[in-house]
């Protein structure tokens, strides 16, 4: 396994990782992983998909994370670094790796954050450890000129990440929890519009639960924002031969398809999803999809 | 004995076709080939097998459509795919392009789906061979697939071979999912299929136990990876028998199923497959296809055998003269 590769420049490469560093943070491990050429070409908003369990594991399917930031310079070459909840059996073995243990890794992966041309006010929303690819991207929006606010959510004080690099890369940073443990009390949602008015801000970033990018969309877009919402969709792969974690987005031409959150994604225009499909943890093939009537026949 | 690089002969021949190598991918699992190209140059393998396409573009089933098991997935994808026009345009024409050998996957409703598909495919160049998939479980009349019974599996295989010109080998893909997996191999051949694709995904279902409900959004899904090898495995070793002992006639094997290295692959050689096709692993390591292909050259040459070949269905010969010798 891993044979470094690299066919196409920019594109994603298959490497022998090596866990440089692990820290714990609130209720997360924060992972620095030695992934050479990873990291030299990848742009905030995109992923790294990590085989889990080891060389003969029964776990088949690689684990994808959104990356929190790089370093392309390191002493042994470039890293990579990811925010890990300890959410599953795969998860839970990337959790307890300690330094000098290898990893497979495949990225950079996906669509990047798409950025603007000109000085523009940004907001940026993160719930849990969905905050983890926001701080790369302040900081290369603020080298860009652009004004940054961010918002952090969670369920509890615990489950919150990033609050003080929050308050290092952004005019200002707002926390909210649903507990109150922390912060406001309540969701992310609760306080977005007066911060998008405050600032007045034309584009809304946000990376986390689907039930929260999509009210972060309903908000951005009434108060005269564009969202662009990474969003987390399980995958199989991470690089688009599986099929798996399509959703259904509407396309300039007003189609609805059902689009590879990986390749396509993970970042998309909040406006164009259909988030009305995702009901009970079933996300639904929209009668008017492209190709769906041919699923009604047989 | 270690070798770096096996220097062993490593041309696989299925029927009419000849190929550099035996290694394929596994429909569904490397869509066109395109992705798996930013990791390895997929004119390399001896063929990629394209996801099966079907008449008209399709969604695909709801989601969640995929769930991990032990040592395996379930998958119901249920088809996805742009429509024939769009991949003979699009995707034929980039596999032409890169120099890949194409053995086009297609799957139908009804026989006469699968017949057009094929006439359709007919005269296209850059067409190595047609794979017909008449048992994929995620359409509808799930686990009654064409491959489930000897007529139906017979009428399909017919209808193509009639629009298919000789010279385009014609391999049909059966369900592991039946009572007798030669009588259905039979009925292929007899109609006139050129080779065999053994094993399709097996039919099954995964419950989330914190919700307590189904974990895929369409129940049921297609059991693939390292957990299905021996099934892959016996059904080779079944109808590869059946051929020796002249209860059908002698047509090559194609073998799928949970192959992750090249002993997986070589297990389903020795059963008798004479070119494998890598699928689930492609997910966990998008080298593997290639991998596999070096380690079993690595693993034939090993054990002695001076073209790769000679190797097929070499346990049965093992098996019979340990047997004349008793």
């Amino acid at each position: 396994m891993s044979v470094p590769s690299s066919r196409r420049p920019g594109g994603p490469v298959q490497v022998a990782g090596r866990i440089i560093s692990v820290r714990r943070v609130g209720a997360y491990q924060h992972l620095t992983i030695l992934a050479p050429g990873v990291a030299e070409t990848a742009r905030p908003g995109q992923f790294v998909a990590l085989a889990v369990g080891g060389e003969r594991t029964g776990m088949l399917l690689r684990r994808s994370f959104s990356i929190h930031k790089v370093t392309p310079t390191g002493v042994y070459g470039g890293t990579v670094d990811v925010v890990v909840a300890d959410a599953g059996r795969g998860t839970h073995w990337l959790t307890t790796r300690g330094v000098g243990e290898p990893v497979d890794v495949v990225g950079p992966l996906g669509r990047a954050f798409p950025l603007p041309k000109t000085p523009e006010a940004c907001v940026l929303v993160g719930g849990g450890y969905g905050t983890a690819p926001l701080f790369w991207l302040a900081d290369v929006l603020r080298e860009r000129g652009c004004r940054v606010d961010i918002i952090l959510g969670a369920a509890s004080e615990d489950r919150l990440f990033g609050v003080l690099e929050a308050r290092r890369s952004s005019t200002t940073s707002t926390v909210t929890t649903d507990d109150g443990s922390a912060g406001t009390k309540g969701r992310v949602t609760n306080v977005l519009g007066e911060v998008i008015d405050r600032a007045d801000a034309s584009v809304v970033y946000a990376c986390g639960p689907m039930a929260m990018l999509r009210a972060v969309t309903d908000v951005a877009t009434a108060h005269g924002a564009v969202a662009q919402v990474a969003v987390e969709e399980s995958m199989a792969c991470g690089i688009g031969i599986c099929m798996t974690c399509v959703m259904p987005v509407e396309g300039p031409d007003g189609q609805t398809r059902m689009l590879r959150s990986c390749v396509e994604g993970p970042v998309f225009r909040g406006d164009t999803v259909r988030w009305e499909s995702w009901q009970d943890g079933i996300g639904r093939v929209p009668d008017d999809c492209v190709g769906a009537a041919a699923m009604r026949s047989h | 004995m270690t070798l770096d690089v096996a220097t062993v002969d490593m041309t696989a021949r299925i029927g009419s076709l000849t190929l550099p190598n035996p290694l394929m991918t596994a429909s569904g699992c490397a869509a066109a080939g395109r992705e798996l190209h930013q990791f390895f140059d997929v004119g390399e393998l001896g063929a990629v097998v394209t996801k099966s396409v079907m008449t008209a573009p399709r969604s695909g089933r709801d989601t969640p459509r995929m769930a991990e098991t032990d040592s395996g997935m379930l998958n119901s994808i249920g088809l996805q795919g742009p429509g024939i026009d769009a991949f003979v345009e699009k995707d034929l024409a980039w596999l032409r392009e890169v120099g890949a050998r194409a053995v086009v996957s297609i799957a139908g409703s009804s026989v006469q789906e699968f017949r057009d598909l094929a006439a359709r495919l007919a005269d296209e160049p850059g067409v190595a061979a047609i794979e017909v998939n008449i048992s994929c479980p995620n359409v509808a009349n799930r686990g009654l697939v064409f491959a489930c019974e000897p007529t139906s599996a017979a009428s399909v295989v017919a209808a193509v071979r009639a629009v298919l010109p000789p010279t385009i080998p014609l391999l049909a893909k059966l369900s592991p999912d039946v009572t007798d997996i030669v009588e259905i191999a039979a009925a292929c051949v007899s109609a006139g299929a050129d080779g065999l694709t053994m094993i399709n995904t097996l039919l099954g279902i995964s419950i989330d136990v914190d919700r307590m409900r189904p974990r895929l959004a369409g129940l049921t899904g297609g059991l693939s990876g390292p957990a299905v090898r021996p099934v892959a495995v016996r059904c080779i070793w079944q109808v590869q028998a059946a051929m020796l002992a002249g209860r059908l006639p002698t047509v090559p094997i194609v073998g799928v199923g949970g192959v992750r290295t090249g002993l997986d692959a070589l297990e389903l050689v020795l059963a008798g497959a004479c070119a494998v096709q890598v699928g689930t692993v492609a997910f966990h390591d998008p080298s593997a296809p290639l991998r596999v292909r070096d380690e079993l050259a690595k693993a034939v040459q090993e054990r002695g055998f001076s073209s790769f070949m000679d190797a097929v269905g070499h346990a049965h010969r093992v098996l019979a003269t340990a047997e004349g010798t008793r």
